[in-house]
């Protein structure tokens, strides 16, 4: 019986709802001026559009339970996207759901003389505008955690330095994942410095990358496949003893590439190979 | 067997496994996992992940905590993709159908301490890991 008051309230007082809701929601002064009327009428609109479905389709003796519909959780993701995008804290968001509740009860309370029927109403219509608020703070956490990690790749995509160790050898630090576009990236710049260096070494260290699956891997062997046909060799630096011991278990084979537990091991070799070698100046002396 | 903390985590985008990867690490850390096995849990993870994303068209991830004997972390992978037809072929070392190294599946087996996967033709693949603390 209660759906049929509250979906039917939904429908029937749309107008004069929304309109309560968004003096309430100016009020508060939860919208920081950030979002345009337009936008937050038309939000709100479909806001309410959407409570009557979820309350229509639900268990009719009790919809506080009532799923949260696919197109609702859309709804909610895509204003809590744009309001995290915003700088909205967690609760500033939220307070756009729980900001309906006082025009709402209001409406409820006008609507009937029964005050259990009242009561039950409200009772019921809190649970659920309770739980869709949680769904927001929720959505609002995963956005927030979205545009961290988009920054995160941004700076990353920035820093693939190339550096040069000493003459013919080049060392690439990587730090972070190695998703394929960045690996992309990292790949040329590494070809185009072997070319324009005529470096016969290139030193890639992967301290700075904390996992190394089969698709790391695979994109570390297809760049070292890239420097050979160049006519640089590649030394693999800093793969720590738990990322070792992982790999072996994963069953990749790194072949013939020369791995080296440090960057400066890996140093040490490229210079050798190179026609170099490091001596302390004591021992200099002593030879002199 | 009790679970004792739970999460679902979607898996729509490459993002997302940079995401899961986060989360699993941070729940082996507070299972006592040694650094080893933390490592493999988190690169099992980003296989399976990466499975569920490329060839099962996206799905979800459940990460749990779990106590038995021992504390451990149990992860459930499942999407409504294609299926695989031939699940032996699939978990062979070296067999791919797409450009992989074919070590997915096969290569999460050996790191982990329990391994199930369930897939149907045309509705879809489960796969269910866990490592236990030692
Ligand atoms: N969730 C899934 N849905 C449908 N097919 C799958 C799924 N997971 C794996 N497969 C199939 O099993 C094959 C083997 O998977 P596996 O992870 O071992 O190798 P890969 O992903 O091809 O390469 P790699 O993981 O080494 O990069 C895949 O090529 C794919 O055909
Ligand atoms: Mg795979």
């Amino acid at each position: 019986m209660s759906t049929v008051t509250l979906s039917h309230l939904l429908r029937s007082q749309e107008s004069s709802l929304l309109e309560a809701w968004l003096a309430e929601q100016r009020r508060s002064g939860n919208v920081r001026n950030l979002i345009a009327d337009s936008d937050l009428k038309r939000q709100s609109a479909e806001f309410i559009q959407l409570l009557q479905q979820t309350v229509a389709e639900g268990d009719s003796t009790d919809y506080s339970s009532s799923t949260i519909s696919r197109e609702m959780r859309r709804f909610l993701d895509s204003i809590t996207g744009d309001r995290a995008q915003l700088g909205f804290s967690p609760s500033e968001t939220a307070t756009f759901i729980f900001s309906f509740k006082r025009p709402l009860f209001e409406a409820i309370r006008t609507s009937t003389n029964d005050v259990t029927a009242q009561i039950d109403e409200v009772w019921n219509s809190s649970l659920l505008l309770d739980r869709l608020g949680l769904y927001v703070t929720e959505s609002h956490q995963k956005a927030r955690e979205g545009i961290i990690l988009r920054q995160q790749q941004e700076m990353l995509e920035l820093s693939t330095p190339v550096v040069k160790l000493w003459d013919g050898v080049l060392a690439l630090p990587i730090i972070g994942t190695l998703d394929s576009s960045r690996t992309q990236t990292i790949m040329e710049s590494l070809l185009e410095r072997i070319v324009e260096t005529g470096s016969e070494i290139a030193i890639i260290d992967i301290t700075g990358v904390p996992t190394v699956d089969t698709l790391t891997a695979q994109h570390l062997l297809k760049t070292v496949t890239a420097a050979r046909l160049m006519g640089a060799e590649c030394i693999i630096s800093g793969i720590r003893p738990q990322i070792a011991q992982t790999i072996v278990h994963l069953g990749v084979e790194l072949g013939d590439v020369v791995t080296k537990a440090s960057l400066a091991d890996a140093f040490k070799i490229a210079l050798q190979r190179t026609g170099f070698a490091l001596a302390k100046r004591s021992s200099i002396t002593a030879v002199k | 067997m009790e679970i004792l903390q739970s999460d679902v985590l979607q898996i729509r985008q490459p993002e997302d496994i940079v995401l899961v990867r986060t989360a699993v690490r941070k729940i082996a850390i507070a299972s006592k996992l040694g650094l080893v096995d933390q490592t493999k849990l988190v690169t099992a993870a980003s296989e399976i992940a990466r499975n569920t994303l490329d060839y099962g068209l996206g799905g979800e991830v459940r990460v749990d905590m779990v106590r038995d004997a021992r504390t451990g972390v149990r992860l459930t992978f499942t999407d409504e993709g294609p299926g695989i037809p031939d699940l032996e072929r699939a978990m062979t070392d070296g067999w791919t159908s797409g450009k992989g190294m074919g070590l997915g599946l096969s290569g999460t087996r050996r790191l982990m301490d329990e391994f199930q996967i369930a897939s149907k033709v045309g509705e879809g693949t489960t796969v269910t890991i866990a490592k236990w603390s030692r």
